[in-house]
C-alpha cells in the first residue's frame, strides 16, 4: 500500500486499517449496469468451469455428492443475481416475483438472458397430480456443458448441477425456498436433435404452496 | 428531523445501522434522539417487521411506503429482492421550529413558515414519500455494489466504512 492517491483516502485508510487499491477506487466506485459489453469469452468460462468441477470431484466419494457440491457452489450467485437483475429492471416492472409462475418466469428470461445470451427453452409444471409442487425449467443445450463429456460409469452425472444451484439460489433469496436438481433426457441414439437436453426440476418446499393457495384466495 | 436507519437480514438479524439528521432548512446532520430513544428506536423498529411479513406479499414493489407509527415515530420500509429489508425511522422534532445551531434568527423564521412543505415536516407526504423512495434508492445500489463482493455471504454484517459514507451521503442528499 504505497502511494494513495488523495490525501482523504488516505486518512480513511489510517482510521480504519482498510487498504484501498492504488487508484483510490473501491467496489462502491465501479458503476453496475455495464451489460451491454460485458460478455466473457467461453474458452475462458469452459477452462475454469472444468476447474471447478475438478475441484468439486476430488473431495468426494460419489457422483450424488459431486452434484450436491457443484450445486452449493451455484448457490451465492443465485442469491447475488436476484438482487443485481432487479436492479437493473427498468423501474417500471421493477416488481419482487411474488407467485411461483412470476418466480419462473423472471429465471427463464432475465436470469437464463444474463447468464447464456438466450432465454430457457421451456417452462412445465409437473403433470403428475401427486406432484403438484414441480416444476421443470428446459434448456436444450446447457452452455456449462458444451465442452463436457461424460464418462460411461458416470452417465447420471449431469454438471449443470451447477447453474440448478443457481436457480435454488435465485428461488431461495426469493422467499420460495426449493430444491433444484439437474437431470439429462436427451436421448443417445444417433440423429437426436438435442443429446444434451437438460431438464432443471424445481421442487418447492410445500410452505410455498400453501401461501400461494392463500395469496389467491385473497 | 431525526433519522434511525438500519438494514435487517433474512434471518431478522441487523446488518447496518446508521443515525442521522436532516441536512434541509439549515439542518446540521446530526440526529437529535435522547439517550433513552436511541434504545427504543432500535426496539420500534424491529417490532414493525411482523406488519413488513403482511405487507410484502400484497406488492412486489420494491418501495413499501411509510408502513408503521409508534406515537412521532414513522417506519418506511423498502424491501429487497433477496428478503433483506431497509428500514428508516424518521421522527420530526417536536421542536421543529426552534433554530438548529448556529443559524441566524431570521433565516430560521423563515424557514419554520416553509416547514410545511419541506421534507419531512409531514412524514406522509408524498415530498417526504419521493425523498425517501431516492434515498432508498441510492442505498440499494450501494448495497448491491456490497453483495457483489465475492467474500460477501448472505446475512453478514456490512462493516464497509466506505458504504457508511456512502448512505450518510445519501442521507444529506435526500433528507
Amino acid at each position: 500500500m504505497s502511494h494513495v492517491g488523495s490525501g482523504k483516502a488516505a486518512s480513511s485508510k489510517e482510521q480504519t486499517g482498510l487498504r484501498y487499491p492504488s487508484n483510490g477506487k473501491t467496489i462502491y466506485h465501479r458503476p453496475l449496469n455495464r451489460t451491454k459489453t460485458a460478455e466473457l469469452s467461453q474458452a475462458a468460462f469452459a477452462y475454469l468451469f472444468s476447474e471447478m468441477v475438478i475441484y468439486a470431484q476430488r473431495r468426494v466419494a460419489g457422483i450424488q455428492e459431486l452434484e450436491k457440491r457443484l450445486n452449493l457452489q451455484g448457490h451465492p450467485i443465485g442469491l447475488k443475481l436476484l438482487d443485481l437483475l432487479l436492479l437493473r429492471e427498468p423501474p417500471r416492472s421493477q416488481t419482487r416475483p411474488l407467485t411461483i409462475i412470476a418466480l419462473l418466469h423472471f429465471i427463464k428470461i432475465n436470469v437464463w438472458t444474463h447468464l447464456f445470451g438466450r432465454q430457457a427453452d421451456r417452462l412445465e409444471k409437473s403433470s403428475n397430480p401427486d406432484t403438484p409442487d414441480e416444476y421443470m425449467i428446459v434448456d436444450n443445450e446447457p452452455l456449462v456443458n458444451a465442452y463436457i463429456s461424460v464418462p460411461r460409469e458416470m452417465s447420471q452425472l449431469n454438471c449443470a448441477a451447477f447453474v440448478a444451484g443457481i436457480i435454488e439460489g435465485v428461488c431461495d433469496g426469493a422467499m420460495f425456498p426449493a430444491r433444484v436438481t439437474a437431470h439429462t433426457v436427451g436421448g443417445k441414439e444417433e440423429g437426436e436433435m438435442w443429446p444434451g437436453k437438460t431438464v432443471f426440476l424445481v421442487k418447492f418446499q410445500p410452505e410455498v404452496l400453501e401461501r400461494e393457495a392463500l395469496l389467491g384466495k385473497g | 428531523m431525526s433519522y434511525y436507519f438500519a438494514i435487517i437480514g433474512t434471518q431478522d438479524n441487523p446488518l447496518f445501522e446508521h443515525e442521522f439528521g436532516t441536512s434541509k432548512q439549515g439542518g446540521d446532520g446530526q440526529a437529535r434522539f435522547g439517550d433513552q430513544a436511541r434504545h427504543l428506536n432500535q426496539f420500534v423498529l424491529h417490532s414493525s417487521l411482523d406488519i413488513v411479513e403482511e405487507v410484502q406479499w400484497t406488492t412486489g414493489q420494491l418501495y413499501l411506503k411509510v408502513i408503521d407509527k409508534f406515537f412521532t415515530s414513522y417506519i418506511s420500509c423498502f424491501m429487497t429482492g433477496g428478503n433483506v429489508k431497509f428500514l428508516l425511522l424518521h421522527q420530526p422534532n417536536a421542536t421543529a421550529s426552534a433554530p438548529a445551531a448556529g443559524t441566524p434568527g431570521a433565516a430560521s423564521t423563515s424557514s419554520a413558515s416553509r416547514s410545511s412543505t419541506a421534507v419531512g415536516a409531514n412524514p406522509t407526504s408524498p415530498q417526504t414519500e419521493e425523498a425517501i423512495k431516492n434515498f432508498f434508492y441510492e442505498v440499494y445500489d450501494n448495497y448491491v455494489k456490497a453483495i457483489m463482493n465475492p467474500f460477501y455471504k448472505a446475512n453478514m454484517e456490512i462493516k464497509s466504512p466506505v458504504f457508511r459514507q456512502r448512505v450518510a451521503a445519501a442521507g444529506r442528499k435526500y433528507l
